[in-house]
């Protein structure tokens, strides 16, 4: 391939990429519009709140308590090196609350609930089901859409909260059971060392990454190809994209909290 | 009964819709007048549907003009505008198009439940039931989900949801594929009743020869992405068109090719 033709292919996939980002831009500007005008469907907003918070919560308890516990784990080997295995507590509680709280279970949101979305979405598109939304003269926007980004807003940060506390208790139960730390001593210190700033960029994380994850799912589902093959692509798009957005993002936040 | 002595409810001129480059309608030009019912008949995939969809504005035409009781169909609405526009119709999806999240009966009540036309649980269910007996299914069907019925009851709830609101204009895409030939004959009587006891227009596409004898005032052919033929439904079997003549007696013999 000459240089031209490569820097042509350049030009045209960062021309692709820009434009999906517009179109992406458009969506969410439109969603949040829908939210804030009437009607508002709050039968469907309570489903998407227990659909996306409250059945949620198992996955993100498991995956925090064993995190918790693996990085007490490694963090007591690790600072053994150099005599520093006192500071579990303290790099539990950040290690959990600053990164992995948030990315993790904005990673499990998107396998869970991306992924459904999107399913469930792309299906009712392919089934015609939005189209007959729109002749019942029910926005598919306000109706599918808003309920499930404003969910996602309002019960992943409190997912965040809840998988930060469980990953401290992780790492707790395994320091005071097998590294032989003092219970009352690992709490206080835990609790000394946090910051409420640690805290907000925790919960503001889970915000942000629960609204991707959750719009992209209704993106990839509303924008869906015909037949079963654009449901499994819509699927498939959906996750990886919502995968890769909330790694940027928590890159991106992390710089904005704790560099400047 | 013809289309002159009464003015046109729907009407379309010269409307154009291609997919990528597949050129469906090729100009299609029809005026359907207030109160009648029009049956469009025509090959599979010759645009049917797509001609139904682009009047709700589902789907955007290329070029031509769509008016609905005069006024543009496609432009420049507000969504207040469009809720409107849209509050005058019911359409009967191809595929049922049911949300198969909600139980049957609120599917038929989707309209009394929500939005302008809104009333109390118990009278919209009431509504509903009513409904579903009109299109032959009892109420005891009302509290399943659509996915636990047979393909031609979720048709029928199809119907009957799209004539819940008692809309002006109604759309029925193949209302009877499917159905037993009684029941087919019930659903006959209905569209005809809505036409004549509500005053309701409509439109309505099937290949069954029966139906388009039992329903329509006037016929259309769709074929090569225009209307090959359109009169009143007396004037169809002496229409000297070898076109519709093929298509009533069902004959692989004639204009129209039967690839096999
Ligand atoms: N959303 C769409 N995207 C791409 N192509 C489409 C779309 N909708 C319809 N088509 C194409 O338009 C053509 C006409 O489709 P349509 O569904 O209107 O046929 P039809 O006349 O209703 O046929 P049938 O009697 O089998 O229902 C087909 O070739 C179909 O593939
Ligand atoms: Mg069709």
């Amino acid at each position: 391939m000459t240089p031209l033709a490569l820097l042509g292919r350049l030009g045209a996939a960062t021309l692709g990429l820009l434009a999906a980002l517009g179109r992406l831009s458009t969506f969410v500007v439109s969603t949040f519009s829908h939210m804030l005008r009437p009607p508002f469907y709050g039968r469907e907003v309570l489903n998407a709140l227990l659909q996306v918070g409250w059945l949620s919560l198992p996955v993100v308890g498991l995956t925090a308590i064993f995190t918790g516990g693996a990085l007490a784990l490694q963090i007591y080997a690790g600072g053994a090196r150099f005599n520093a295995e006192a500071v579990v507590p303290q790099i539990v509680a950040i290690g959990m609350v600053r990164e992995l709280g948030p990315v993790l279970v904005g990673l499990m949101i998107a396998a869970r609930v991306t992924s459904s979305i999107a399913a469930e979405i792309a299906t009712m598109k392919v089934t015609e089901q939005i189209d007959a939304l729109v002749t019942l003269s029910t926005h598919p926007m306000k109706y599918l859409v808003a309920p499930r980004v404003l969910a996602g807003l309002l019960t992943v940060p409190a997912l965040v909260g809840i998988g930060d506390i469980i990953g401290i208790m992780g790492g707790y139960t395994v320091a005071t059971q097998n590294l032989g730390f003092n219970p009352a001593t690992y709490l206080v210190n835990t609790v000394n060392f946090l910051e409420i700033h640690d805290v907000i960029s925790s919960l503001v994380k889970g915000a942000v990454f629960g609204v991707i994850a959750t719009t992209l799912g209704c993106y990839y589902g509303m924008n869906s190809g015909r037949g079963a093959q654009g449901v499994g692509r819509a699927t498939k798009s959906s996750v990886e994209t919502a995968a890769v957005l909330i790694l940027a993002a928590n890159f991106v936040l992390t710089g904005v909290f704790f560099s400047l | 009964m013809t289309d002159m002595t009464k003015p046109a409810m729907i009407e379309m001129k010269s409307v154009h819709k291609a997919f990528g480059a597949n050129q469906v309608l090729r100009g299609v030009d029809l005026s359907i007048a207030r109160g009648s019912s029009m049956v469009i008949i025509g090959g599979s995939g010759t645009g049917k549907s797509v001609m139904l969809k682009s009047v709700l504005g589902l789907i955007t035409q290329d070029s031509g003009q769509i008016l609905v009781d005069g006024k543009d169909a496609g432009k420049g609405h507000s969504s207040r505008d469009r809720d409107a526009f849209l509050a005058r119709f019911g359409m009967l999806f191809q595929g049922a198009a049911l949300f198969d999240s909600l139980p049957v009966w609120q599917n038929v009540a989707f309209r009394l439940l929500r939005g302008s036309l809104k009333r109390p649980k118990e009278e919209a269910r009431e509504i509903a039931i009513e409904k579903l007996r009109r299109v032959g299914l009892k109420a005891d069907v009302a509290d399943r989900l659509p996915a636990e019925l047979s393909g031609g009851m979720q048709k029928r709830v199809g119907l009957a949801r799209a004539i819940a609101a008692e809309p002006e204009i109604i759309f029925f895409d193949e209302p009877t594929t499917g159905l037993d030939p009684i029941m087919s004959g019930v659903i006959n009587d209905l569209i005809r009743e809505i036409v004549v006891e509500m005053g309701a227009t409509a439109m309505t596409i099937t290949h069954d020869m029966s139906s388009v004898r039992a329903i329509a005032d006037n016929v259309a052919m769709l074929h090569g992405g225009k209307i090959r033929w359109t009169g009143p439904v007396g004037d169809m079997d002496a229409s000297g068109d070898p076109y519709v003549e093929q298509f009533i007696s069902g004959s692989a013999e004639g204009p129209i090719e039967a690839v096999r």
